[in-house]
This record gives structure tokens, C-alpha cells and sequence, in this order.
């Protein structure tokens, strides 16, 4: 065989051969699952495709209701974290200066630091015995410690915003940087104040950026099952913790499985609407 | 020009700008500094007024040897899903900058595509995979997860280096007769050494970190994060949960921060 086309199988069966088998084939195995009426026999043995799952999950409507919530609450965050990261990174591409370096470093920071402790923090703070409560307790600010604060959706989606805020910050910064600052100086010569070509140039060159940071965050926050089990309990859970649920506590994994090809046909609609307006491979150059 | 620039680019003034931005740097890290802070607390309960101020936790933290394993198994479970994600990761993007073939669309997709499907439906899934195939829940589950979920982190970084260097080098190499085997060894490996490595950290962090996968693809035997939530329940045992994650937090910290430093010293050398 010739040298090159060596190397590239080489190079080539690895990896497409790892992601096959420990991605590929365990998500058809799910699709299969989804088509089996009950859990009887064995994981393996065959079982006659029945459409019972997805019949019951159109006639369920907390299903339904729990997954609109769930993309809504990831709209919500998304455009927050989008709208509190903007700032940032206009500050760090267009004011910061030479500091700019150190300050994305500085917002970088908490991102680095460990997810699953970055939630716990915030369930420390609001919990009812938490250090909120307790500080404005012992400063006398409140008489009685404030419930409702942990455990609810509003909970769930104060802490994913912070958590994204500074990956939000990222894609943004990344447009901003490449805007040719001639524009700006050729939009100031023709005489347009800063808000107005704030407005005509830099946001809409910005663009790309906005709908990247949006997406990023969008998309797996519709997934999300980690912080609605920590921060939200039961009244704050998401579509995730019921697909969780089937599979742990139920113990109905068709049904598992059925949910979660709902979710993951969501998410790829969802990825096909961002891979649309954002070309994913142009804004890493 | 520069100033003229600056000041055309936006509305408000300089001021607004750095305040909001020390504002929200000070509310991102509150939540942390309140953690550290009460790993320093004598009290056992996380509320105010603190107790002393004292190193209890962390001595505590040297006697507990459940506390340990799980940060050892994490460190573990790192190394191993932090290497194989580096090495599948490289070859897929040596693919993508050097290889023309039909599927290489298909081939970044499939390496990409781990980070946008849910977390969950992923985990469920490796899950029934691994009972169908008859594979025990154990350490090793959870790093074959985590190699899938550090790939694409590794093909970015590794892949927008690549793009950032023109293959004079290695055309010269095969003029001179250089097999391709050869002249991926000998030049393209030796010059994207270190964003290899930073991305090797940065994959290392992801699996220290990773909790949703880990917490159904782990055994008997936790990582420190599934570990972690198990206790959260055991009010008692938080301060030292506490101070081990501090430590955890400052060493991933310290990772990052080195690979950012490979990463840039890299990237110097590349433009002189």
C-alpha cells in the first residue's frame, strides 16, 4: 500500500472506530429500545418493534409541558448570559487594553473550576439554613430565614446563568476582535455618534459571535439534568431528570429510551437551526 | 488612529464598562471565595457567624481514606481518558488539515457531535451498551465516556493550530523524499507539540470534572465528583468534602493555567 494511504487509515480507524462503538452504537441501541413495548426478557433478545412508548408519550402531556418549560428556561438563560456576557467582552476586546490578556483570564477562571462545585456553591448560598439566609439572619437584615430561594426553577436558572456567563463571553469576544477598526474609524469620519455605529457596524459584525455564544449555551442547557437535580428538586426538574428517572428510579427504560430520542431529536433540530446561521468551522479560524 | 478608533468603537464611557466588569467578576467569584472561605471554618454547619478560622478539614482530610480513593480514582480516570481523547483527537485533526478525502464533513461531525448531544441521553446510553455487552460498571467505564466527551475539545484545539501554519516544511520534507509516516513524525507532530499538550490538559480537566456521565458509568468505585454528591446528604462530612474540593479546584486551576502558558509560548514561536 502507498505510504499516505497508510497513514491515513492509521489515522482514520481509530478515532472513527472509538466514536462508533462508544457513541454511535449505544444511540441506536437507545432508538431500538424506544421501539420495545415492556422490559420482559432479556436487554438482548428480540423484541417485536411496537410503536406503545411514543404512543404513550403523545398522550402524556407533562411530558410535553416539561419539555416546553425546559426549552424555555434554556431560551431564558441563554439570552441572559448572552446579554450579561456581551459587555464583558466588548469591555475586554475594545477598553480592557493591554489588561485585556489578564481580565479574560480572570473571567476564565470560575469556568475552569470544577462544574459540579460551581452549582453546589449556589445551593450552599440559597438553601434555607444557607449562607444567605444565615448571614442576613445574623445581620439582623431578616427575622425569619427566606424559603423558596433553593429548590425551585428560578433557582436553577440564576445558577446556569452564572455557571455560562463566561463561556458566553467567548465566541463574543472571538467576533468582536476580528471587526476591522478602520470600519469603526471610517463610521466616526462620516460622522456617526458612538451609539449610532455601535448599532450601523459593530453589533451586526458581532453578529456571528451573539449567535454562537446563544447556541452554545442553548443547546446543552436543554439537556440539562445535573443542576434541576441539585439546585432545582422536585419542583425545579427538567425534561433531563425524567429521562434520568426511567432509567433509575422507574426502572422503565423503553419508555427511557423513547424520552430520550424526544430530546435528542430536539437538540438536533435545534443544532441544524444554529448550523445555519453560524458556520461553526469559519469562526474557529 | 488607535484612540480614534477606541473611542468611535462604542457608546458608554470606559468607566461603565470596567466597573460592570469588576462587578460581575466579583459575583462570579463570591460563590467560590464563600467555599473557601468556610473550608476554613471550625464550625461543621455551612451558615454564618463563622467559628474560628482553622486547618482542621484539611488535616481530616489526610484520615479519610474513602475521600482519597475517589480523588485518586478521579486522577485516574483523567489520565487515561486524557491520553486516548489526545491521541484519537490529533489523528482526526492531522485528518481534517492534511487529508483531502470524500467524508472529512462527516468526520468533524462525528468528532464535534459529542458536544452538542445531551450529556444525559449519552450516559443512559453508554449505560445499556455496557449491560447489553455484559461490561461491569467500573472505572474504566467511565473513562471510555469521558475519551468521547474530551474529543472535541482536543480536535478544536488541535485542528485550529494546524490551520495556523503553512506546510512549506513538510512539502520540502516529501521533495526530499521523506515518506509521509515519516514527515508526520519527524515535523507536523514536533511543531504542534504544545497546543498537543494543552489540549491534553485541557481533556484532563474535562474528565476530572465530569459529572453527568460519571455519576451512572461509575461502579462501586466513584471519581471524587459522584463521590462528592454521594455525601452531600451527610451534613457532617461536608467541611471535608469541602476542603478536598478546594485542593481539587486549586490544582485543575494551576492545569489550565499552564496549559494556556504551553499554549501561548507555542503560538509565539509560530508567528516569529
Amino acid at each position: 500500500m502507498h505510504p499516505r494511504r497508510a497513514t491515513f487509515w492509521a489515522l482514520y480507524l481509530p478515532p472513527v472506530v472509538w466514536v462508533g462503538l462508544f457513541f454511535l452504537v449505544p444511540i441506536v441501541l437507545m432508538f431500538a429500545l424506544s421501539f420495545r413495548a415492556d422490559m420482559q426478557g432479556d436487554l438482548l433478545s428480540l423484541w417485536r418493534p411496537s410503536l406503545d412508548q411514543y404512543q404513550a408519550i403523545f398522550a402524556i402531556g407533562s411530558y410535553w409541558r416539561l419539555l416546553a418549560i425546559s426549552i424555555g428556561m434554556a431560551f431564558v438563560v441563554a439570552l441572559a448570559s448572552v446579554a450579561l456576557a456581551y459587555p464583558v467582552s466588548f469591555f475586554l476586546v475594545f477598553r480592557a487594553g493591554r489588561a485585556a490578556g489578564l481580565c479574560l483570564m480572570i473571567l476564565m477562571i470560575p469556568f475552569w473550576t470544577s462544574f459540579l462545585l460551581r452549582v453546589m456553591s449556589w445551593k450552599f448560598l440559597l438553601g434555607s439554613e444557607g449562607v444567605i439566609n444565615s448571614f442576613l439572619t445574623y445581620t439582623k437584615v431578616i427575622a425569619e430565614p427566606l424559603g423558596g430561594l433553593l429548590y425551585s426553577r428560578n433557582a436553577v436558572i440564576i445558577t446556569l446563568i452564572y455557571v455560562w456567563i463566561p463561556f458566553a463571553a467567548l465566541p463574543i469576544y472571538a467576533a468582536l476582535q476580528r471587526i476591522d477598526s478602520e470600519m469603526l474609524e471610517s463610521a466616526a469620519d462620516l460622522g456617526a455618534r458612538p451609539w449610532a455605529s455601535f448599532w450601523a457596524v459593530t453589533f451586526p459584525l458581532s453578529l456571528p459571535g451573539v449567535l454562537a455564544s446563544f447556541f452554545m449555551v442553548f443547546i446543552p442547557t436543554v439537556g440539562e439534568y445535573v443542576t434541576p437535580l441539585l439546585i432545582g428538586g422536585s419542583r425545579g426538574s427538567m425534561f433531563g431528570n425524567i429521562v434520568q428517572d426511567f432509567f433509575t428510579k422507574a426502572a422503565n427504560w423503553p419508555r427511557g429510551a423513547a424520552l430520550s430520542m424526544v430530546m435528542l431529536a430536539v437538540t438536533m433540530v435545534l443544532v441544524a437551526i444554529a448550523a445555519r446561521l453560524v458556520n461553526l468551522r469559519r469562526l474557529l479560524e | 488612529m488607535t484612540t480614534l478608533a477606541l473611542s468611535a468603537a462604542a457608546p458608554p464611557r470606559p468607566r461603565v464598562l470596567a466597573t460592570y466588569f469588576v462587578v460581575l467578576v466579583v459575583l462570579l467569584y463570591l460563590p467560590l471565595g464563600v467555599l473557601l472561605l468556610f473550608s476554613f471554618n471550625a464550625g461543621t454547619s455551612l451558615s454564618f457567624p463563622l467559628q474560628d478560622l482553622t486547618l482542621h478539614w484539611y488535616q481530616r482530610l489526610f484520615d479519610s481514606p474513602e475521600v482519597l480513593r475517589a480523588a485518586r480514582n478521579s486522577i485516574i480516570v483523567a489520565l487515561c481518558s486524557g491520553t486516548a481523547a489526545t491521541v484519537l483527537g490529533t489523528a482526526v485533526s492531522i485528518l481534517l488539515t492534511r487529508f483531502r478525502f470524500r467524508g472529512e464533513s462527516f468526520l468533524f461531525a462525528l468528532a464535534m457531535l459529542p458536544l452538542v448531544v445531551p450529556i444525559v441521553v449519552l450516559a443512559v446510553a453508554l449505560l445499556v451498551l455496557f449491560l447489553a455487552i455484559g461490561i461491569d460498571r467500573s472505572l474504566w467505564t467511565i473513562a471510555i465516556g469521558h475519551t468521547v466527551v474530551a474529543l472535541p475539545f482536543v480536535v478544536l484545539i488541535v485542528t485550529a493550530r494546524l490551520a495556523g501554519f503553512d506546510r512549506d516544511l513538510e512539502d520540502a520534507a516529501m521533495d526530499l523524499g521523506a515518506h509521509y509516516p515519516k514527515v508526520i513524525a519527524m515535523i507536523v507532530l514536533p511543531l504542534i507539540a504544545p497546543a498537543v499538550i494543552s489540549a491534553w490538559i485541557v481533556a484532563f480537566t474535562v474528565s476530572l470534572d465530569e459529572f453527568a456521565l460519571a455519576l451512572f458509568l461509575a461502579g462501586n468505585d466513584a471519581t471524587f465528583p459522584v463521590y462528592l454528591f454521594s455525601q452531600l446528604r451527610f451534613a457532617s462530612r461536608l467541611p471535608v468534602m469541602i476542603a478536598l474540593a478546594v485542593l481539587m479546584m486549586v490544582g485543575t486551576l494551576a492545569l489550565v493555567l499552564l496549559a494556556e502558558w504551553i499554549r501561548r509560548r507555542g503560538h509565539r514561536g509560530q508567528v516569529n
